[in-house]
């Protein structure tokens, strides 16, 4: 196939595959009409097409819920496991396998409830990877409980006279994590700001966690509407080394606060913010914490001969 | 190679030394003053010289229980003999003991009989006046119960040599077992250099005469010395315990991920490879829980590195829903289970052979899976590498049961000659057949080739969902049907690949044994002392527990009674209420019966103890209505 890069006008080798988006799509999407998975879906394939991620090389790992559908939807390798357990799947993928891309989708029930957990050790092992939060703040597949992340007073089904616990604040818990190395917050609505984050996530070397603030028309419109129509409900975190949108899609924003991701201790106080306005962007990034995946790959391709040289140095201590 | 015992030194003849076929030895003490060591020690100097040897651990649940306790006993049990000995036998013949209290607990598990030696410490006579007063009952409780006690003064003797002595007592008792055992001091010297060959000299030294006094300690303080002659063997041996031998397995099974959480008694196997897998080619990961590390596992698994999880009851319990998701998605995986007594927290340093049924069926749904159990510390090491070929041969979880018995149990066998055939082969990355699907199940076998990542076109999303064969979401009833029937249909191909079992002894009879796992050694030495005394008994023992080996109705119908021995839980018929209506059986009893429509009695008990020969030589007795014991 022949295609060119527009960029350079060059063209490339015959036998040199290119990729469009369509390649990535697999079967039509079966999430609610209006929700903020079909953009993310969208934005994500997006993605691959531009860095070209050969489909057999790239693999999509998932929970349960609304979210975890999403392997479903795409034409590469996935793995739709069990609820809450995608992280310690994603990480034994990874661990050998150093070729693959690998992206990690989990809901806020998934992730910030009963894979907890998990959640909370994979930001430690810091293996280079994607996770995309999906957060809509409620149990949807499953039809209207609280989740960890409704907000106060949430009604829902097990909750009918509103939630009674305060939620957790994923980016703030996250940058509290041992270790943490990519923290950024992005929303299903503004696909320019998506975009820029999914490429920043995926160029990071270790594990980029990037909650995504998602609608969900059916069970909480009326959480989300405010913040969607509201130009003063967002906040763009801005940085030359943070997520870099063009002055068009800029100017969509009505507040705009410079934050260097470096800095960890600032990035804890932005997340504060969340309770008057939804801070956008990279919240923190560090490219040097300690990668798991590294040890995990290195010893990898010894020879057979080595590998029983090895077990027979220890068989030997047995030897009578 | 085995070295040759020909440096006797001189002193051994001076007196007349008892030849015995075998010697069952204790040692018992408070945790932490190397009781252990020094069984290990005795059992390693015992293989060398061409002996039978089967050591089993003394282990209290706590690493430091109150000292002087009578439940905290922490030791050895080392059995010896000049044939083969599989199992750790019924009462000592002799036991040293660092204080005279750990001794109670051993006396509750029936452990001694009138007329074993008791070598105790007697420091304690003349300890505080408390302590003082409780030596001196127990010495004459001891008495009154028929053991011939030797109160010896082991702490004083060894302050003639080092300024510590509960440092280097137990060499002290290894040079004295020595002498009474006839064990070559130039193979013990060796030992102990290897046991300290990490520390300097200054302490090998110290240990060596701690050796030597307690042989001479030996040649003038005691009536009784033992010979067990012994034959050299030509082969390779190595000698060491069950989880060591899973752990050389995973290794030589090229297995790249062990992926555990630590748990009793199953972690041992992964500190025995830490050091080498990485040289192996191999990784441990150690998980933040164990439902992480069945995870983490299936997904190297998924990923083309098939991997092993290691673990005990409890971490099976929570590992279930991988489980289950392992068996729906096919992905080959090798579980093991080194058994403890349970349910919940249990038993966590005591053996117990409790998991089947929960292995066998703790799923939701239908989930069948492969199940094997090593019966000796050798199959240990051989079925680990079996697993992963089963694992990926029929694309499934496969479990390895074994249990605490097995994991301390430390006897000595041929050395397994590493094949690089053994390993893993390369993942294949070449693009997937076009056309093929991701589940073509086999119409015959319901077997199906698994595309790995990175194979181009074979792109496909695993899911725990019901699927069709593309793994696509299917609720229709018919795809759900042939799914579920395909998945057990590889449990029957692979049994028709299955030999019937051996069986031990006459091909019929009056009673036929049944066991599993550790249970072997002690099955078949009762089995063969009661044929001894004209019984006709024999026995079989099964490997594969899922699917079940072939032929068993057959087998079952030679013989007039057929009983399993196992060692978990089972109704006693006379018991308050219990009949033979309701009596619940034991696990393997309890699955043969079903398979097989048999009527299959069993003996079984959770004293938390490893079976011995004598507890089935009893109920032989009764059953067969003999006297097979002397």
């Amino acid at each position: 196939m022949i295609s060119f890069q527009p960029d350079f006008c060059e063209i490339l080798p015959p036998d040199e595959e290119h990729y469009s988006i369509e390649d990535y799509g697999s079967s039509k999407a079966r999430w609610c009409s209006g929700c903020g998975a079909h953009t993310i879906l969208h934005s994500v394939q997006k993605l691959c097409e531009e860095e070209q991620l050969p489909p057999e090389k790239t693999v999509f790992v998932s929970g349960i819920g609304c979210s975890s559908r999403f392997p479903h939807y795409m034409k590469t390798y996935g793995f739709h496991g069990l609820h809450g357990r995608a992280l310690p799947v994603a990480s034994g993928v990874k661990f050998r396998r150093p070729d693959l891309n690998v992206f990690v989708i989990t809901g806020d029930g998934d992730c910030c409830s009963i894979g907890a957990g998990h959640w909370v050790h994979a930001i430690r092992y810091n293996m280079k990877m994607v996770v995309l939060l999906f957060d809509n703040s409620i149990y949807g597949l499953t039809k209207k409980q609280t989740s960890p992340t409704s907000p106060l007073g949430t009604h829902s089904n097990t909750h009918p006279r509103g939630s009674v616990i305060p939620p957790i604040n994923p980016i703030q818990s996250t940058l509290g994590f041992a270790n943490v190395s990519f923290v950024a917050q992005t929303i299903d609505w503004k696909p320019a700001h998506l975009n820029a984050t999914l490429k920043k996530a995926f160029d990071h070397p270790g594990l980029a966690f990037v909650r995504i603030v998602q609608r969900c028309p059916i069970w909480m419109r009326d959480t989300y509407e405010p913040t969607v129509k509201d130009p003063n409900a967002l906040t763009l975190l801005d940085h030359e080394d943070g997520i870099l949108l063009d002055e068009k899609a800029k100017s969509t924003f009505r507040h705009i606060q410079q934050h260097d991701p470096s800095n960890l201790i600032k990035a804890r106080e932005v997340a504060e913010l969340v309770k008057e306005t939804t801070p956008i962007g990279l919240f923190y990034q560090n490219k040097n914490a300690i990668r798991y995946d590294e040890y995990g790959a290195h010893n990898l391709g010894i020879s057979v001969e080595e590998r029983i040289g090895a077990i027979n140095t220890l068989m030997d201590r047995y030897a009578i | 190679m085995i070295s040759n015992p020909a440096s006797q030194p001189s002193e051994t003849n001076r007196f007349e030394r008892t030849k015995i076929k075998e010697a069952i030895i204790e040692i018992v003490s408070d945790s932490g003053e190397g009781a252990q060591k020094c069984g290990q020690s005795l059992g390693a100097i015992s293989a060398k010289m061409g002996n039978g040897v089967w050591t089993v651990e003394i282990i209290p649940a706590e690493i430091q229980p109150p000292a002087r306790s009578k439940a905290g006993a922490s030791g050895i049990r080392v059995r010896m003999g000049s044939n083969k000995i599989t199992n750790m036998g019924d009462h000592a013949d002799l036991v040293v003991a660092l204080n005279e209290q750990v001794l109670y607990g051993r006396i509750d598990q029936n452990a001694y009989k009138p007329g074993t030696y008791l070598l105790i410490e007697n420091k304690w006579a003349t300890h505080t006046e408390e302590t003082a007063i409780a030596y001196k009952e127990s010495i004459e409780h001891f008495k009154e119960l028929g053991y011939k006690i030797f109160e010896i003064p082991m702490e004083k003797e060894c302050l003639k040599h080092v300024s510590d002595a509960k440092k280097g007592k137990n060499m002290w008792v290894l040079g004295l077992l020595c002498n009474l055992y006839d064990r070559d001091l130039e193979i013990a010297e060796n030992q102990v250099k290897y046991i300290f060959r990490k520390k300097d000299e200054k302490i090998i030294q110290s240990n060596l005469e701690l050796l030597h006094a307690g042989y001479e300690y030996a040649t003038e303080n005691f009536p009784m010395h033992f010979t067990i002659p012994s034959k050299l063997s030509e082969e390779d041996y190595v000698v060491m315990n069950g989880n060591e031998a899973i752990s050389l397995g995973v290794m030589a099974a090229g297995i790249e991920v062990c992926s555990m959480y630590p748990i009793t008694p199953a972690t041992s196997a992964t500190h025995a490879m830490a050091e080498t897998i990485e040289s192996a080619g191999g990784i441990i990961h150690q998980a933040e829980d164990e439902i992480a590390a069945i995870g983490f596992a299936v997904g190297a698994s998924y990923a083309g590195k098939t991997a092993v999880t290691i673990t005990s009851g409890p971490g099976i319990a929570l590992k279930t829903e991988f489980i289950g998701l392992a068996v729906m998605a096919e992905v080959p995986l090798v579980i093991i289970d080194v058994q403890r007594g349970g349910p919940s927290t249990g038993l966590p340093t005591k053996v117990e052979q409790g998991d089947l049924l929960a292995v066998l069926y703790g799923a939701p749904g239908d989930s069948p899976k492969v199940i094997i159990a090593p019966s000796t510390i050798e199959e240990c090491f051989h079925f680990v590498i079996l697993a992963r070929k089963l694992a990926e041969s029929f694309r499934t979880p496969v479990f390895v049961l074994t249990d605490a018995n097995l994991a301390t149990g430390v006897q000595p066998f041929p050395r397994p000659k590493i094949k690089s055939e053994w390993f893993a082969g390369p993942i294949d990355q070449s693009p997937w057949k076009e056309g093929v699907k991701v589940y073509d199940w086999d119409k015959n076998t319901g077997i199906s080739k698994r595309p790995i990542p990175g194979q181009k076109g074979g792109m496909y999303t695993l899911t725990g969902l019901a699927h069709d064969e593309d793994s696509h979401v299917a609720y229709d009833p018919a795809i759900n049907q042939r799914a579920v029937e395909s998945r057990s249909r590889k449990l029957a191909a692979l049994r028709a690949t299955l030999k019937p079992p051996t069986i031990h002894g006459d091909q019929e009879g009056d009673m036929l044994l049944v066991g599993w796992g550790s249970t072997r050694g002690a099955i078949e030495e009762a089995a063969e002392r009661a044929r001894e005394k004209g019984a006709k008994v024999s026995s079989i023992h099964l490997r594969f527990l899922s699917p079940m080996e072939p032929g068993l109705k057959d087998i079952f119908s030679k013989f007039k009674k057929v009983m399993t021995v196992e060692i978990n839980y089972s109704d006693t018929v006379g018991n308050p209420l219990i009949t033979e209506e309701n009596r619940r059986y034991s696990q393997l009893a309890w699955y043969l019966r079903a398979q097989t429509l048999t009527d299959i009695d069993c003996l079984s008990n959770v004293f938390g103890q490893p079976m011995s020969p004598i507890q089935i030589l009893k109920r032989l007795e009764k059953e067969l209505n003999l006297t097979l014991i002397d």
